[in-house]
């Protein structure tokens, strides 16, 4: 008890003190988790899109395996990155493990899958409603999968979410690939296992908080933009 | 939803705001991952030199004096010569000898230099259920907490202190591995994990003294076996073989090697004090 009451003070002072090291693993942590988020909407929305649509044979399949790959474990995902990319491995001649790039990666792998399913699901349920006036007016695929994704970016925006809260709050992937170098590839989650491992357990849990601060900043403003859009559409 | 789909291409201004939002993203992620282009080496080290605070301490003179930033990846001693094979880091800073000298003989490191050591304890809950506090023999120590069967908590995890442990065990002529899961339990984790298990358990562990002097989650914890010689805890610095990886770092790496062993770097070590103890012992120069 505490513990947990001198986790709440530490977290208030590391919040109000705008201390340098913690200001530069907080910018760390949202660019890493942010640039994966932004990729893996890149990939994953217009994938998530795509399968909404297409009907081929095996696409169950597909889902399915997708649907499956929300769940990977971070670890796991770490090891295969590292895998690829340590220097013994066929990607180490870029030399990007133990940086930040190498969490870009792993986290890129670890929410593309969950924004491709669950923007497939979003996708799936607004297609079938306007499935008979795309056929009237024969629109192509990429127009179909075009006007989806727009329609549908409210929802999809949830989805985004999703995968920034997957990004940003594991530890797993990015202590493998990254290493938890100081000042240079040391996030939030790397920082609260750090000082977990120190004992220090009310600075750790204090980080702890502000993390699920700034995620709640982040949700808020997100949900403000979306709140102001649809006003904008809404005449 | 109103007024049904846009099927001409959207272009609205919400659409423009997207884009800026998602072009600045993308700009701001671009900046963090272009790393910053000082010269670097990459140092795979264990927990215990990294959690005690010696690295933050030496590690800002040895840039002082060279420019070179030092990167550190902390991990248990196993994992680090595995990241050192793969040619992940340049230079290694560990504690398990054999295991040293066999990276060295099989052509992964250059030479083994003995670059310091502290001891090792075994800390234990202050009712001391199995009566060690004071012992002087670890091995009696050891085969007393077996044979009364308390909890005792192991890293389990390759690492240095678990390989030193286990030797211990066997000088002992026990055999935990059998009680794995009742009384002997191994947390597969870094030090300071296995200490938080140890504390909130009341159970005996095995940890080295810079860890545990920088430990802050004690709970009901001391120390109660101290001093045997056999809990010498020697660490070495070794020089990743770079014609085994030709990206290896060789002349920046060899000369943080060289300052590690030179009288500014042992002083550095030596003058490293956590609440006015001293952690480690400088072993590589005679005291002038």
């Amino acid at each position: 008890m505490e513990s947990l009451l001198q986790a709440f003070v530490t977290a208030f002072r590391l919040l109000t003190s705008f201390d340098a090291d913690l200001v530069e693993i907080v910018l760390l942590s949202l660019r890493v988790s942010l640039m994966a988020v932004f990729l893996a909407a890149l990939v994953g929305l217009p994938l998530g899109g795509w399968l909404a649509i297409a009907r081929f044979p095996g696409r169950r399949i597909v889902i399915a395996t997708l649907n499956a790959m929300m769940g990977l474990p971070p670890v796991v995902v770490g090891l295969i990155v590292y895998l690829l990319l340590s220097r013994a491995g066929p990607l180490g001649w870029l030399g990007w493990l133990f940086t930040p790039t190498a969490m870009v990666v792993a986290q890129f792998l670890l929410i593309m899958p969950l924004v491709a399913a669950l923007s497939r699901q979003a996708l799936e349920d607004l297609f079938e409603e306007y499935d008979a006036l795309f056929r009237s007016l024969r629109v192509g695929t990429l127009g179909v999968v075009q006007t989806l994704l727009y329609e549908g970016r409210h929802r999809l925006l949830t989805t985004l979410l999703a995968g920034y809260g997957r990004a940003i709050a594991e530890v797993g992937a990015v202590i493998i690939v990254g290493g938890n170098i100081a000042h240079v590839t040391r996030v939030m989650t790397t920082a609260i296992a750090l000082e977990t491992s120190k004992g220090d357990l009310p600075l750790a849990l204090g980080l702890g908080i502000v993390l699920l601060f700034i995620s709640l900043l982040l949700n808020a403003l997100a949900a403000l933009g979306q709140t102001r859009a649809s006003e904008t559409v809404t005449p | 939803m109103t007024g049904g789909p846009r099927l001409r291409r959207p272009c609205s201004s919400i659409t423009r705001t997207w884009a800026a939002l998602f072009v600045s993203i993308t700009l701001f992620g671009a900046a963090g991952v272009a790393v910053a282009d000082a010269p670097y080496i990459t140092l795979a080290s264990t927990t215990s030199t990294d959690n005690s605070g010696l690295l933050d301490e030496i590690l800002p003179k040895f840039k002082q004096a060279s420019g070179v930033d030092v990167r550190v990846v902390a991990v248990g001693t196993g994992q680090a010569l595995r990241l050192a094979r793969n040619g992940d880091a340049d230079v290694l800073m560990v504690h398990d000898r054999k295991s040293e000298e066999k990276f060295v003989a099989d052509g992964f490191g250059v030479k083994r230099h003995p670059l310091m050591h502290n001891d090792f304890i075994i800390v234990g809950p202050r009712d001391d259920a199995a009566g060690v506090r004071g012992v002087s023999d670890v091995g009696q120590a050891l085969s007393t907490i077996a044979d009364e069967k308390v909890p005792f908590v192991s890293r389990g995890d390759d690492s240095g202190t678990h390989k030193a442990e286990l030797r211990l065990w066997t000088a002992a002529q026990r055999d935990p591995s059998e009680a794995s899961g009742t009384w002997y339990r191994e947390t597969g984790s870094g030090m300071g994990a296995t200490l938080n298990t140890a504390a909130a358990m009341g159970a005996y562990a095995f940890v080295d003294r810079g860890t545990w002097l920088a430990f802050k989650n004690r709970l009901d914890l001391e120390i109660v076996v101290v001093g045997d010689p056999r809990l010498m805890n020697p660490y070495s610095v070794i020089l990743v073989n770079p014609e085994r990886h030709a990206h290896v770092k060789a002349r920046e790496a060899q000369r943080f090697i060289d300052w590690l062993l030179s009288p500014a770097g042992q002083k550095a070590i030596g003058d490293f004090r956590v609440n006015g103890e001293v952690l480690f012992v400088p072993d590589a120069i005679a005291a002038p």
